[in-house]
């Protein structure tokens, strides 16, 4: 490879770097900056200057109960939805493994039309299936004699809601982490499975110590990914609750962040300090994780 | 041993014909209700087979709101991010996957990094700059902005599939005559071209489902079709469960079909990412 220029690399970069910047690096910078003003619609339709408001919007946000309660919904959701997610997905991978081969290939299309079905779509469907009225799910519940589910409002209590919501996101979740695990799984070598069973070790003690340290990058990996997905999760919760969902007490971190941009009085302002919070909550949650990664990253 | 055997391969086989009930019934019901009659969608026992069978549901959508229109800007956006995306994560993908240069690792972390910035965060930022350029509600601004999203992500993928191939190929090449963009096109494009497959879909998907940037960014005439389709719903009025349904299907038609073709590849290029470098 020495025969190549040193520029070569960064040539091949540019566009990447370049769209990158655009799209992502200046418009970050931009949130900052105006997490730090008092920008609102005003501002923004007339073309006034915007003000410099120091921590004003930050020390706002904290001071508001709701932020509190927001923000503990958000971890609450994201960490139910990731173990759900992993633990579920891990399941379905060794389910996989152990099946024939037309029962797996079933298995293997139902989950890919789950994990194509567009998060709109996805989320209309379950709203269908969950309908008050004609929803075969509280039809279903009724005739199994699981109780009376007759003109049962899913949507009318946050709880239950958010249980839906989780129900949207873990199924359209499972197929991309399951299938992903069981293509980690079938490149563990056969050897040591065989090595594994002639030294008599039972199916838990195969699974602990001979599959999962094989698979223990992409279970780290699948586990980041979740928590960054599931912790953003936008689209469910915002076309639940603009099916009639109540939505004050179901609002996410990233929902609430967006109501104080584009609600009823826009403050960009305020909208972006709470995504900003968000975004270094998550980064100090996750940072476990990362710190594994980029070390990996040594290797990289 | 063998009734045992027999006995815990019922109860997997039960096991797996359960999460594809879990996985297939929503998008058996979403299709199914889509060809009842409206009359047969309100049942209070509902009507698993759609006999009589109608089309009716899906003319109706057609003419809903600005169907064609929204349509439009979906193929236009979801191309436009498909081709520039994969482009330019190739390029950046045989750079980090080929060379060794300073800043190498800085750019791969910083690619993992970018992930956790929530997109619907830099919605108002975008939306400012958008507005003081004059592009807001324009498609070019959304299509540069879903460019961006897709980007690390299918940078981090093709990084995998181009790392897979052995640097020999490349330089045995090299040897026999081959200028670099000969051996490079001749040798390491067709190699890669699964993983190029594999990568567009994330870009398709991407440009093809998202719906805050488009709801914000776009008016209803040229707005894409999550934003058409999540106007089915409002509190309140009695729910056209038919047309959401047929809505809903046509939409996800086109993803469901280019799944079912490269699924294989996107999981076999996550392991191969993971796993070594």
């Amino acid at each position: 490879m020495a025969l190549v220029p040193w520029y070569v690399p960064y040539l091949l970069l540019a566009p990447g770097i370049v769209s990158l910047g655009a799209a992502v690096a200046y418009p970050l910078v931009n949130l900052v900056l105006i997490s730090f003003q008092q920008f609102r619609a005003r501002e923004l339709i007339l073309g006034l200057p915007t003000h410099w408001s120091g921590l004003a919007n930050y020390r706002y946000i904290f001071s508001r109960p709701e932020f509190w309660t927001v923000l503990a919904r958000s971890l609450l959701f994201a960490g139910v939805n990731v173990v759900l997610t992993i633990v579920i997905g891990m399941g379905l991978a060794l389910l996989m493994q152990r099946l024939g081969g037309r029962m797996r290939t079933l298995l293997a299309i139902s989950m890919v039309l789950a994990w194509a079905t567009p998060t709109v779509t996805a989320t209309q469907v379950w709203l269908w299936l969950f309908d008050r009225d004609f929803g075969v799910v509280n039809w279903m519940l009724t005739s199994l004699h699981l109780g009376n589910f007759t003109q049962h409002s899913w949507l009318s209590d946050p709880v239950s809601m958010l249980g839906l919501a989780t129900m949207i996101v873990v199924w359209a979740a499972l197929p991309f982490v399951a299938l992903t695990l069981y293509a980690g799984l079938s490149q563990v070598p056969t050897d040591l499975y065989e090595a594994a069973r002639v030294d008599g070790g039972g199916r838990w003690a195969i699974f602990r110590l001979v599959s999962l340290p094989y698979v223990a990058p992409i279970v780290l990996l699948l586990t980041l990914l979740s928590a960054i997905w599931d912790f953003r999760v936008f689209t469910q919760i915002f076309v639940l609750q603009k099916a009639g969902g109540i939505s004050e007490d179901t609002n996410l971190i990233g929902i609430w962040a967006y109501h104080q941009s584009f609600g009823g009085a826009p403050n960009y302002g305020r909208g972006a300090a709470t995504s900003l919070v968000g975004v270094v909550i998550l980064l100090l949650v996750t940072a476990l994780l990362l710190r594994r990664m980029v070390h990996a990253g040594d290797e990289l | 041993m063998r009734s045992r055997l027999r006995a815990s391969s019922v109860a997997v086989n039960g096991l797996a014909l359960l999460a594809v009930g879990f996985f297939l019934f929503p998008v058996y019901w979403m299709v199914v209700t889509a060809f009842k009659p409206s009359g047969d969608i309100l049942l209070s026992i509902p009507k698993f087979i759609p006999s009589p069978f109608t089309m009716e549901h899906f003319s109706d959508a057609f003419n809903k709101n600005h169907f064609w229109d929204n349509a439009r800007s979906s193929v236009i956006v979801t191309c436009s991010v498909v081709i520039l995306a994969v482009a330019v994560a190739f390029f950046a993908a045989t750079a980090v996957a080929r060379f060794r240069f300073r800043g190498r690792r800085t750019f791969l972390v910083l690619l993992l990094l970018v992930q956790m910035v929530p997109f619907e965060a830099m919605l108002i930022p975008i939306f400012i700059e958008l507005d003081r350029i004059g592009l807001v509600y324009k498609l070019i601004g959304v299509i540069l902005a879903y460019l961006a999203f897709a980007l690390p992500f299918t940078i981090w993928v093709l990084r995998g599939f181009v790392a897979a191939v052995p640097v020999d190929l490349e330089e045995a090449a090299l040897t026999d005559g081959c200028t670099r963009p000969q051996a490079f096109m001749k040798i390491l494009f067709p190699l890669i071209a699964p993983g190029l497959v594999a990568t567009s879909i994330f870009a398709f998907i991407q440009a093809w489902n998202e719906y805050i940037f488009a709801n914000v960014l776009l008016t209803n005439e040229n707005t894409t079709l999550p934003v058409w389709l999540a106007s089915f719903v409002s509190a309140g009025s009695q729910i056209d469960w038919g047309g959401i349904m047929a809505g809903s299907t046509m939409f996800a038609l086109p993803v469901m079909i280019f799944f079912i073709f490269v699924q294989r590849r996107i999981t076999a290029g996550m392991t191969v990412g993971a796993v070594k470098g």
